[in-house]
């Protein structure tokens, strides 16, 4: 489902933020991505939805190969991704549910099946009761679920995201983490990176996992690919 | 193409939706564009009632064909079967001299003047009707008139009308060059507002960019925000000339009654007014499209 062949990220300045990385994520794989801080994990994820772009090897998600995708064809591509970012990006000028409403708002689909599935999508993650609220108005745990509903309500069969526990306390982590759990189980292929070790212990005891290591912009030897 | 229409019915919602969340900011900017467009409008509308008006007052256009004194009968008689062959004649009348005299002796002031006189001062003449007020025509005929045996002068009676065509001509062409000035106003108010919703939006813009909307979606608003802004604009400078005419008509109708005339200036006619429309509806989508254009460059991602 996803497929990193020899890629190599350097950043405008020259920084190597990514060396030589191969690896794969078969369909319906839960992975998680670890590595301290500055390691690359967010480089990494960020070559699959094009928000950044290789220098040099290949990025193959669902058997297209961004590396070489028109300008034209990357919203298309991005709507196949749930992205969970690092920072949230929440808007904060208005409500939970217009939050989740607004990646249907931008592919055009009927306010009514749209409203339909923000719903479920806020079910899901258990924010139905605060769709009113304003997201500034959430725990930091209920924004980061906010977060994972605006990913998942366009049914995405791939969902990545950047540090989803960072700054949680274990309870809200462990709430984070069973939901990711939950979609492994109904097929959608996961790639999370954390350095959050309970909530990899946490996710491997329910479904399987696999996790991968990044090391100063280099897959750890020895990680199975 | 049912998505497609929906993404345009909802642009166009949002549009709206913020033209009326800023409903000062909104007015001020229709107000700059109506006035800014009212002025070239203003005077356009001025100058087709000058037109109208002057048309109004000067009727079809005559010409005097004056003989020489020494013109014989026959010659003098040659002339008008050969002024009536003309194309642009419509009717030739005979005034002989000694009728012309008859005339002036009529006016107490002359009088005595032409008692004094032993002899007819006046020449033989013909008044020419014309059937077309073509300025350029009439001057050639003139001209051509000039070359026959024994005829003295031509004059043309209506050389004012045609200064008066010139004066709107070229009133026409200062008209044209301040809609055009006038036009960069209307266009630089709809760029700097995009601009600035351009600026206010980044956060959503950047979000909706990351979540998969394309190009078009995310300029979509903002075409529709500057079209409408133009219009709303051309509509004003529609209302704010309306009201010009209909508080300088209270003038106009003094000074008509003055004359026994039912003259009064007339609105602009309802094709003219769809043109200033369509105009400002085009500038404000043109100063969207530069803006957005300009800035959207900027945004990441790509
Ligand atoms: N836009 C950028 N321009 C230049 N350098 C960058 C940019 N983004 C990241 N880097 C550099 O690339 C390296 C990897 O960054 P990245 O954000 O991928 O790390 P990370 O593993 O996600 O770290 P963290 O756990 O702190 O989020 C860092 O050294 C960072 O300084
Ligand atoms: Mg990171």
């Amino acid at each position: 489902m996803i497929e990193f062949s020899a890629v190599h990220k350097r950043y405008p300045g020259g920084y190597e933020a990514l060396k030589n990385v191969s690896f794969s994520v078969a369909e319906g794989e839960l992975v998680f991505l670890l590595g301290h801080s500055g390691a690359g994990k967010s480089t990494l994820l960020k070559l699959i939805p094009l928000i950044e772009r290789v220098n040099s090897g290949s990025v193959i998600v669902g058997g297209q190969n961004v590396s070489k995708m028109r300008p034209q064809a990357i919203p298309f591509l991005r709507r196949n991704v749930g992205q969970i970012f690092q920072d949230q990006k929440l808007l904060y000028d208005r409500s939970v549910f217009d939050n989740v409403m607004l990646p249907l708002n931008v592919t055009g689909v009927h306010p009514r099946d749209g409203a339909r599935r923000a719903r479920a999508a806020l079910d899901k993650v258990g924010l139905l009761p605060r769709e009113k609220s304003n997201p500034i108005a959430l725990s930091g745990g209920e924004q980061q679920r906010l977060a994972i509903a605006r990913a998942i309500v366009n049914r995405p069969s791939i969902l990545i995201a950047d540090e989803p526990t960072a700054n949680l306390d274990a309870g809200y982590a462990a709430e984070i983490i069973d939901l990711f759990a939950a979609f492994s189980q109904v097929g959608v292929t996961a790639l999370i990176a954390t350095h959050d070790a309970n909530a990899v212990a946490r996710a491997a005891a329910k479904v399987k996992t696999r996790t991968i290591e990044l090391r100063a912009g280099e897959l750890v030897a020895g990680a199975p690919a | 193409m049912k998505a497609w229409l929906r993404l345009h019915g909802m642009a166009f919602g949002a549009t709206l939706g913020r033209l009326a969340h800023t409903p000062f900011a909104t007015l001020l900017n229709v107000l700059v564009i109506g006035i800014a467009l009212a002025l070239p409008a203003g005077a356009y509308a001025l100058l087709m009632n000058l037109q109208q008006a002057a048309r109004g007052v000067s009727g079809d256009p005559e010409l005097s064909v004056f003989m020489a004194l020494d013109a014989k009968k026959d010659e003098v008689a040659a002339i008008g079967p050969r002024l009536k062959a003309e194309a642009l004649v419509a009717r030739v009348e005979f005034k002989p001299r000694e009728a012309a005299l008859e005339d002036l002796k009529k006016n107490p002031a002359m009088g005595d003047v032409l008692v004094a006189l032993n002899q007819n001062p006046l020449p033989d003449a013909y008044v020419v009707r014309l059937k077309s007020n073509d300025g350029d025509a009439l001057e050639k005929l003139a001209a051509g008139i000039r070359g026959w045996p024994k005829v003295e002068s031509v004059q043309i009676d209506s050389a004012w009308v045609r200064r008066v065509a010139a004066a709107i001509d070229l009133g026409r062409m200062a008209v044209l060059v301040l809609a055009g000035l006038l036009s960069f106003a209307l266009l630089a108010v709809t760029f700097n507002t995009i601009r600035l919703q351009i600026l206010t939006q980044r956060e959503e813009i950047e979000v909706s960019k990351l979540l998969g909307a394309t190009d078009s979606t995310i300029r979509r608003p903002f075409y529709y925000y500057g079209a409408l802004l133009g219009l709303l604009g051309g509509g004003a400078a529609g209302l704010i000339v309306y009201a010009a005419l209909q508080f300088m008509n209270r003038g106009v109708a003094e000074f008509s009654r003055l004359y026994a005339s039912d003259f009064r200036l007339e609105f602009l006619p309802a094709g003219d007014l769809g043109a200033i429309l369509a105009f400002a509806a085009i500038l404000g989508w043109m100063g969207a499209w530069l803006s957005v254009t300009r800035h959207l460059r900027e945004f990441e991602p790509r």
